[in-house]
């Protein structure tokens, strides 16, 4: 529960954080840190405009998006306390309750009918299937390596003793972080700030929606980093108090939305055809971490 | 007593359906046809209920001399198979009647198409149930048989019949395996009885028994469709009518599942290397399968590749029980084994529904080209809804049944990888990463699958404007989606029904170590109930969320303008449904990717000149396994037998020359028999 309200609290600041980084970086002063929520509650409460080629589809895939991922949020353990959903082999519900969300957005941009955003759904359709075995390759070494198949319990029983699983753990912070990027859509992928549709992946999957539809969207980027914010911060907490464990998870919360902003300032988008190379170079990285783990419990030989 | 009396009323009823189903008016066939299959399929679920729940049913009926004893058994894994047969072969005998109607003039072809259906009906039901290698084979031709008979339905085409005959000679190499495993056995212990199979390989080195299974294994492999044995898939379900493709995709392709489960627990043999084998093949299989289906641009064609797909899962969750039974866990026994034995459930029920909104499409536009469909939600609201929950379905996601079986297997993975043994991380992590790619393919594939058939705007204009399928077509389905709800949100119910078979597998390998197995203990503590709950709250808990944030939306937009406009076209504002992406264009990314393992069949013709006339682009994924496996043997042996066309010249008296000399050459035997025992006896 605590995991939860965590996330929903840094979900609000977070892009705002990433922005505000962008800004101090190119040396603006930038927006405020809530600009985006204020813009998320604008968008809510105006009108909304749909496509005359669009269904129903259209009009419930937003719902269906945003509310997957708070369900998987609520997957998500915080420490010793576990998330609100918690049972064996809970990833496997995170990562394709997420999917549905995704195979829902992909089909509402084929329903407009419009190229652009057919095209954004196809790349989508296909990083997110590229992206799929990165994530079940990096909880499946770390069920090797603690011989657990849940989200608490791999978590709780997580302790780093070696130097090889401070390489692994460090490997693995930077796969979730590039994982990250990927699922959200941002660099180096996708640039959220690109103008031009030919070259978008997510912002040209969403041209035609408006209104409170576009707010949901837009709000779900920013619960979405933070989710996996926390996914990340679990490997620092440990089972601490919670006067230590709060304040380290908003620390990670914070470090991983400047980095996310760094990594917006100082690199340019992959070509798209390079985007694939990008993301099956993650699962390379994340089969090293399986075999630095297979070295670790001497399962190797 | 009480199983005789349901099997002479089976015969009985099968006997007269065909009669009547051949004399009755055009009208009345169906109805017939539908009623047989109905009793057939109530009088076969009464014991096979009672066999899930444990009451095994048995009786030995008396063969001839040379059948021997024909054994009659139903236990808890033919009770599931017969359960799942029943219910797609209603629901297909259902949909037929509806999807016929459009042929009522046909009326020879409608008796014959009835007759085949009831005898593929009862014939599946006596795979099911026959334990003697013999009288197996005989109903297992019949089956064959009469599902090539629906298949051709159209056989004025000679397309349907090139695919029908490819799925006969296909499967009939299979039964040629098939034989060779039972005659083998019955010249070594002078008997076809399935046990006899047992009491055969207890006695034989593990290696050996590993021989005789993968002859099984192949023979059922064609029926199944695991690659490379897959190639008539590809080809008869596009050919036959969709409920035929419901059905052939959703269960008699899984009479193969059944007997290569049911060889599991006849032959004892290295179960380990075995797994290892079923393993690899099966997430060959997986990926192959959905590969290929992404490219397809026929979408019965694609979704016979995903039958291919699934049945590769299904044959990983084999391959974990397996090796389950081959280190003695018994937690990988029971995720591997029930879920391959729920995705077989799971496959059958999404599997026909697909096929037959697919046919209902196909009978509201005259079309299966992906490329040229389009907006059909607008017209078809509730064929584009089941169409969408069962792609879902298929695809795993959560609310629903595939989720289930899925999950299942994730498990068996993830416990396999953090079991004690060390030889089992490294395939473990292969196959999870192969499961992901499948399952991430999948999305892929009918995210296309629906959003280019049914949204947007048409691609073609229809000569008569497509319109909502008959409410005979719609009912069947709407029972299958009740089935797949109920299975996603309720796994609790549907799971225990699986203890028994999974038991089976279990004593199989309990017997196997020598260790003596007490009851029913502790299965219930092993199966996962508690995670089935979580799975069915969660699933309710999204479904409940969802419509949370509909109802707050429509609070807060309650007063907000709403208008209706063209879509957003980067300030051009001539929307045509040719600036639409198309299947081959969702696809090409991918396709440029996967373009090494095919091979690709393009024309092309440049754009010329300032005023360019019409320009083309075509392409052709073909299969690269069924031109390496299939064709270029036939080809080689094509030409071996070319060099011997010159005996062929078309001669009657030559012919009958050959026939003199082969008398002869007959009547010489026992005399050339003598001359090399004289020779021999020097």
């Amino acid at each position: 529960m605590i995991a939860f309200v965590l996330i929903f609290l840094v979900s609000l600041f977070f892009t705002g954080f990433i922005n505000r980084t962008k800004s101090i970086v190119s040396g603006r002063k930038g927006p405020g840190i809530l600009q985006p929520v204020r813009d998320i509650l604008r968008l809510m409460k105006k009108g909304s405009v749909y496509s005359e080629t669009s269904s129903v589809i259209f009009r419930i895939a937003p719902l269906i998006y945003f509310s997957s991922i708070v369900m998987a949020v609520l997957v998500v353990p915080f420490g010793s306390d576990s998330g609100l959903i918690s049972f064996d082999g809970d990833f496997v519900f995170f990562a394709y309750i997420l999917a549905l969300g995704k195979f829902f957005m992909i089909i509402a941009a084929l329903d407009t009918g419009s190229s652009f955003e057919g095209m954004g759904a196809s790349r989508e359709a296909l990083f997110s299937m590229l992206a799929e075995p990165v994530f079940f390759v990096l909880i499946g070494s770390f069920s090797l390596l603690t011989g657990c198949t849940s989200f608490h319990n791999i978590f709780i029983s997580l302790n780093f003793s070696s130097y090889i699983s401070y390489a692994t753990g460090a490997m693995a912070t930077f796969v979730l972080i590039m994982l990250a990027m990927t699922e959200n859509s941002r660099l180096p992928v996708d640039d959220p700030k690109t103008h031009l549709e030919l070259t978008m992946i997510h912002e040209v999957m969403i041209l035609d929606n408006s209104g409170f539809d576009l707010g949901l969207i837009l709000y779900s980027t920013g619960l979405k980093f933070a989710m996996y914010g926390a996914l990340i911060s679990n490997f620092f907490i440990d089972s601490f108090p919670f006067y230590i464990s709060i304040p380290v998870f908003l620390a990670v919360q914070f470090s991983f939305a400047v980095v996310a902003g760094l990594i917006e300032s100082f690199m340019a988008r992959f070509r798209m055809s390079h985007n694939a190379q990008f993301i099956f170079a993650l699962a390379s990285v994340s089969l090293m971490i399986f075999i630095g783990v297979l070295l670790m419990t001497g399962k190797l030989i | 007593m009480i199983v005789y009396f349901l099997l002479i009323v089976s015969l009985f009823v099968t006997f007269t359906g065909v009669l009547l189903a051949s004399f009755l008016p055009v009208r009345l066939k169906a109805a017939i046809g539908l009623l047989t299959v109905l009793v057939n399929a109530i009088i076969s679920s009464l014991p096979a209920v009672r066999a899930i729940g444990g009451n095994s049913t048995a009786m030995v009926m008396s063969g001839s001399f040379i059948f021997g004893d024909i054994p009659l058994r139903i236990d808890a894994l033919s009770g599931w198979f017969i359960l799942i047969i029943n219910f797609t072969s209603i629901t297909g005998a259902w949909y037929g009647t509806g999807y016929l109607k459009a042929y009522s003039e046909r009326r020879s072809r409608l008796s014959m198409h009835w007759i085949s259906y009831i005898l593929v009906h009862f014939s599946m039901t006596a795979v099911c149930v026959i334990q003697n290698g013999l009288a197996f084979l005989v109903a297992w031709e019949i089956m064959t048989f009469s599902s090539f008979l629906l298949v051709i339905f159209e056989h004025h085409q000679k397309e349907t019949l090139r695919a029908g005959i490819n799925f006969l000679i296909q499967s009939h190499i299979g039964v040629l395996l098939l034989s060779l495993g039972f005659i083998y056995t019955s010249t070594r212990t002078g008997s076809f009885s399935f046990d006899s199979i047992r009491q055969l390989t207890e006695g034989m080195l593990p290696t050996a028994s590993l021989g005789l299974y993968l002859c099984f294994f192949a023979g059922f492999a064609f029926k199944a469709g695991f690659v490379p044995f897959h190639s008539w898939l590809p080809y008869a379900h596009p050919a036959a009518p969709a409920h035929i493709s419901g059905l052939m995709s959703g269960v008699i392709i899984k009479t193969g599942i059944y007997g290569i489960l049911r060889m599991i627990l006849l032959i004892k043999t290295d179960y380990t290397s075995l797994g290892y084998i079923i393993l690899s093949v099966s997430v060959l299989t997986g990926i192959y399968g959905v590969m290929l289906a992404i490219v397809q641009h026929n979408i019965k064609k694609m979704l016979a590749y995903h039958s291919i797909e699934n049945i590769g899962i299904i044959g990983i969750g084999i391959g974990l029980g397996l090796l389950g039974i081959g280190i003695n866990s018994r937690v990988l026994v029971i995720c591997g084994f029930a879920g391959a034995l729920m995705h077989v459930l799971n496959h059958s029920l999404f599997k026909s529904m697909l096929f037959y909104s697919v046919g209902s499409v196909y009978q509201a536009t005259h079309n299966l080209n992906i490329e040229k469909s389009g907006g059909l939600i607008k017209k078809m609201p509730h064929t584009a809804m089941l169409f969408l929950v069962a792609a879902l379905a298929i695809c795993g996601f959560p609310p629903f049944n595939g989720f289930i079986s899925e999950i299942f297997i994730y498990l068996g993975m993830f416990r396999g990888l953090s079991t004690s043994n060390s030889g089992l991380a490294v395939p473990m992590i292969v196959s999870i990463f192969g499961f992901t790619f499948i399952g991430g393919l999948s999305m892929m594939c009918f995210s296309k699958a629906f959003g280019i058939v049914f949204l947007g705007k048409p691609r073609q204009s229809y000569a008569h404007e497509p319109v909502e399928a008959a409410n005979s077509m719609l009912a069947p389905k709407y029972l299958v989606m009740i089935m797949i709800v109920v299975i996603g949100l309720l796994p609790v119910l549907v799971i225990p029904l699986l203890s028994e078979s999974v038991m089976l597998f279990i004593r199989a390998g309990f017997s196997l170590s020598g260790q003596v197995f007490q009851g029913n203990q502790a299965l219930s503590s092993v199966l996962p109930v508690h995670l089935l709950t979580m799975i069915g709250i969660c699933s309710a808990g999204f479904i409940l969320l969802v419509t949370l944030v509909f109802l707050v939306r429509r609070t807060i937009t309650r007063n907000n303008p709403v208008s209706i406009g063209p879509t957003w076209g980067c300030g051009y504002t001539g929307n045509s449904e040719k600036m639409q992406y198309t299947a081959s264009s969702f696809v090409r990314s991918y396709r440029k990717l996967a373009e090494p393992m095919f091979s690709i069949h393009q024309t092309k013709s440049p754009v010329e000149g300032l005023f360019p006339e019409k320009v083309q682009h075509e392409t052709h994924v073909s299969d690269k396994m069924e031109e390496k496996f299939i064709s270029l043997p036939l080809e080689k042996i094509r030409s071996v037998f070319d060099r011997f066309s010159f005996l062929q010249n078309g001669n009657t008296q030559t012919y009958v020359l050959y026939g003199v000399l082969f008398i002869t050459f007959i009547m010489l035997i026992p005399f050339i028999i003598d001359i090399f025992r004289y020779i021999m006896s020097f």
